[in-house]
């Protein structure tokens, strides 16, 4: 069992900043290449969603990560106190966005649901949203 | 992130090296629209070869590119995704839209 946890501004680039974070904390668990640009992926969605739709570009705010490995497996964990997610169902369907005006693919969830093996979303409105993502990344 | 653009023979060729992501997309946007702009181009292609990783943020900025180029009847295409880049362009249904080419 390992757990790491940090805490970063809303700033624009700090997405990779964060998915360089978290990918090195999980090499621990002697993963592929493929498997670290999953991992990778997803938090690069979970934490952009954070900045551009639960903060909308305030660059003041936090979005607190939390990773745990435990036998195998990663559980990583990203929150914000934004503005929440009304639908959450809806926000996940392929292709969906709020700000279609910036040319968003509205593929964020789908690929973190591609890449791991879970991924839950707690929300809610005005409070802020809580993503939750496992993938088993057994040692060989 | 870095960004080389050239007009071949009005084929006009992006080619990204590094990640492709929030941090980075909005420069890389402008530029390559300047570029169309500027340009007389009658086909544009994402070199790809040189990129390492890729989200959804660079999934719409190709679609993006793709409805400017559309416009003009300027056809895109893909060239040399690997591993990574080219599953997200696959997963994402990039390439029913833009053809993949070596």
């Amino acid at each position: 069992m390992n757990k790491f946890s940090m805490k970063l501004l809303s700033r624009l680039g700090n997405e990779g900043f964060a998915r360089s974070c978290v990918s090195a904390f999980c090499v621990e668990l002697e993963p592929s290449v493929e498997q670290i640009n999953d991992i990778k992926t997803a938090v690069s969605e979970a934490v952009t969603n954070c900045i551009v739709h639960a903060y909308n570009g305030q660059n003041d705010k936090y979005i607190d990560i939390i990773v745990s490995l435990d036998n195998g497996c990663v559980e990583i964990i990203i929150e914000d106190s934004g503005c929440g997610i009304e639908d959450v169902e809806k926000a996940k369907q392929p292709f969906y966005t709020t700000k279609p005006e910036q040319e968003r693919s509205g593929m964020g969830f789908t690929l973190m649901q591609t890449f791991m093996d879970s991924v839950e979303v707690f929300s809610q409105k005005g409070k802020g949203t809580k993503v939750v993502m496992k993938k088993t990344v057994k040692k060989d | 992130m870095r960004l080389e653009l050239f007009n071949n023979s009005n084929c006009g060729v992006a080619k990204l090296e590094g990640e492709l992501d929030e941090g980075c997309v909005s420069e890389i946007r402008r530029k390559i629209d300047t570029f169309i702009d500027a340009n007389n181009i009658l086909q544009f292609v994402f070199d790809f070869s040189r990129l390492s990783f890729m989200d959804s943020t660079g999934i719409g900025m190709l679609l993006g590119r793709y409805k400017k180029l559309k416009q003009r009847n300027i056809p895109v295409y893909i060239a040399k995704a690997s591993g990574h880049v080219d599953f997200i362009l696959a997963t994402a249904g990039i390439y029913t839209i833009m053809q993949k080419i070596s």
